[in-house]
């Protein structure tokens, strides 16, 4: 089992109120697996894919990735631990603006020591993987939606990470677009990752191996 | 991909941030550099002009001095020609001469045997060294309608038991007369014009300049013809010793040694025309050594005043930059803060993916500090340009002689300029590093949430 979400809860506790954004959410992944989570807008798929990806801790119920718990590891060693195995992909793309298609595929590297002549390679490989080679030395701001989306898809695999977490990928993107980022994620799966994606986009369906239902924080069905 | 890569594509891409950071940095050591710079050319200006105007006094002093120099030189040599030459003087006079009447009138009544001079330089006297007879009387020249001191003098009597020296004074030829200044000047005679002295000829052989004494209204002619004139043969009244060579009490010496020799006689010592001289050469020395000290006086004050004038100037500097430095260094921090923080605020997405993507808490802070010691180091090197062309200028370099590297001579400046880069390294390190920790610091989730 690579991910096991075990009965996570999260409650953003504000001064206007607090908000119960995950309760009792229990979910398994294995390597391989694509799994869409799929619910209305503010049911807590951001909250449950930041959960996982080590980046805001819940506040009961664990999550065990290769049997180890990230939020037992300090800051750094976490950082380092989302650097090496998971991949962030979001609806805003959130690439660097400065930086051109293959710097912003090379950013990761800024945080895993590698080979530089390695990664550039891989780098290379992505860029071209991914349709974007005339694109490649192009800042974000010139490039359409679906190609920022490749971009950041492209750089979220760089360090060859073990789980993929896409958080609404297809959000921003026609049907065509849509369909190359998903089938991209359906590949990655296939290689052997895993992939958690959560959106409320239907289109998502035919590429998932399961849909998993969420609604207010809480798994309503865990169906195939 | 390195830190750097990311550092300078941030830059290039937000670059009014950049520019203005740059800025800060660069007014921040720029006004260090200016201040030090105008207060080191403050001290090497003010240097060079009290060295300039010590020459100048150095100078003008040396000039005086040479002018004291000058003064000794002729007042020893006057000494050593007149006083030396003459030694002092005394006049042997009979007992009965009436001192009174040769002060008043310059004349002598009393007379001795002219032989008394001949028993003298025959004698072994050993305290005078010339001798010299003479008569000297207050007439009427009847030719000329007018009162003179008529003196006749034989020229020197050589003592025997010492062979003749060098003659001191030439005696008066026959036939020939010498004027005192007055009479000359009056009679508008000069040398070679002949004149007649109550019936007898002479022919002028010499005039005297100016004396101011009795000297003036005297005439000199031999003293036989003077003694014939008056009436006065083989009379004299006063046998005049010259160089006489005594120490100590010398006129008891010489009064005891020529009274031994000729009874009823007195010593009178004669005051020196050439004392006179001495004496206004003395003062002349004085005057020029006098002349000197106030130049020296003068130059310390000038000097002194220089010197004041220039700490006045430097202190006003000093305060001034005491002042402006640290406010305009504290006002580039806050700055220099302020645009990170701003930086910090365009970059929060970038701030979330890197978080996301692996970057440690110190890892994301290098990436601002990076950033900010690349500003640091740029415009620490723009800042000491820019303060040592404004320091330069306002200092007056070049135009009063002092270049760039005269200031750079002695240490201080070479430090400081040395190690600007350094401070301002370490001031856009200190500034930008609570807008770096609060960057790093930010959660990530929620950034990436956001939008
Ligand atoms: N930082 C936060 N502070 C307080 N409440 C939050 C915060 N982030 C999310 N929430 C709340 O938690 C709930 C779940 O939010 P979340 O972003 O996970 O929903 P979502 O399913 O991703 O929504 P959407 O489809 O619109 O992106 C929402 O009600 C939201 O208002
Ligand atoms: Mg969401």
């Amino acid at each position: 089992m690579l991910l096991h979400i075990d009965k996570v809860s999260k409650t953003y506790r504000r001064k206007s109120g607090d908000v119960c954004a995950l309760q009792d959410v229990s979910l398994d992944l294995d390597a391989g697996e694509f799994v869409a989570v799929r619910g209305p807008s503010g049911c807590g798929k951001s909250t449950l894919l930041m959960t996982t990806g080590g980046l805001l801790g819940p506040d009961s119920g664990q999550i065990l990735f290769n049997g180890k718990n990230p939020y037992e590891l300090s800051p750094h060693a976490r950082a380092e631990f989302r650097g090496r195995s998971i991949g962030f992909v979001f609806q805003q793309f959130h690439l660097v603006p400065y930086l051109d298609v293959l710097d912003n595929v090379l950013a990761p590297s800024l945080a895993v020591a590698s080979t530089s002549n390695g990664v550039r390679d891989r780098a290379h490989d992505l860029v071209k993987h991914f349709g974007l080679m005339k694109r490649s030395h192009h800042v974000p701001a010139e490039l359409s939606s679906g190609e920022r989306q490749r971009t950041a898809l492209a750089r979220a695999l760089l360090n060859e990470p073990q789980l993929l977490l896409a958080d609404e990928p297809t959000g921003n993107l026609d049907g065509k677009s849509a369909d190359t980022v998903l089938s991209h994620l359906q590949e990655f799966a296939e290689n052997g990752g895993a992939v958690l994606l959560v959106t409320h986009d239907e289109r998502a369906v035919p590429f998932a191996d399961r849909v998993i239902h969420l609604c207010e924080g809480r798994i309503e069905s865990n169906g195939s | 991909m390195s830190v750097w890569r990311l550092v300078v594509r941030e830059i290039n891409h937000r670059r009014l941030n950049f520019l203005l950071s740059l800025l800060s940095v660069t007014v921040g050591v720029a006004c260090l550099i200016g201040a030090q710079t105008l207060l080191k050319a403050d001290r090497v200006t003010t240097g060079q002009l009290l060295n300039d105007r010590q020459a100048e006094i150095e100078i003008a002093v040396a000039e005086k001095q040479k002018a004291v120099e000058k003064a000794g030189k002729e007042l020893q040599d006057a000494i050593r020609k007149q006083m030396l030459g003459l030694g002092f003087n005394v006049l042997i006079l009979p007992e009965d001469q009436e001192l009174s009447e040769l002060h008043l009138n310059g004349t002598m009544s009393a007379t001795m045997p002219e032989q008394y001079v001949d028993k003298l330089a025959a004698s072994k006297i050993v305290t005078v060294n010339h001798l010299l007879p003479s008569v000297t009387k207050r007439i009427h020249w009847d030719e000329r309608d007018r009162e003179i001191i008529l003196v006749g003098t034989r020229g020197e009597v050589p003592i025997l038991h010492r062979g003749m020296k060098k003659p001191l004074l030439a005696e008066v030829a026959p036939g020939k007369i010498v004027l005192g200044h007055e009479i000359h000047k009056q009679l508008e005679l000069k040398v070679n014009d002949s004149v007649t002295l109550n019936g007898s000829d002479f022919t002028v052989s010499a005039v005297h300049s100016e004396r101011g004494s009795v000297d003036d209204v005297t005439v000199w002619i031999n003293l036989a013809a003077a003694q014939e004139l008056l009436g006065m043969q083989n009379l004299i009244n006063a046998i005049l010793a010259l160089e006489c060579e005594c120490s100590g009490d010398r006129i008891s010496q010489i009064r005891a040694e020529i009274v031994s020799i000729l009874p009823g006689t007195q010593v009178v010592e004669k005051y020196s025309q050439a004392l006179t001289r001495a004496e206004a050469r003395e003062k002349t020395k004085q005057s020029a050594e006098a002349a000197l000290a106030a130049e020296e006086k003068a130059g310390q004050k000038l000097l002194t005043q220089e010197r004041s004038a220039r700490r006045q100037l430097e202190d006003r500097h000093a305060g001034f930059a005491a002042v402006l430095t640290p406010l305009v260094i504290f006002a580039s921090l806050l700055m220099i803060g302020l645009l990170t923080f701003a930086n910090t605020r365009q970059r929060t997405s970038e701030i979330g993916i890197l978080c996301a993507i692996g970057l440690t808490t110190p890892k994301i802070m290098f990436v601002f500090l990076s950033k900010a010691a690349v500003t640091g180091l740029i415009g620490g090197l723009c800042g000491v340009g820019l303060g040592l062309t404004t320091g330069v200028l306002l200092g007056g370099l070049p135009s009063n002689g002092i270049t760039l590297p005269d200031l750079f001579a002695t240490g201080g400046l070479l430090t400081t300029v040395a190690s600007a880069p350094l401070l301002a390294l370490a001031m856009t390190g200190i500034a930008s590093w609570v807008p770096a920790l609060y960057a790093a610091r930010r959660d990530p989730a929620a950034i990436l949430q956001g939008d």
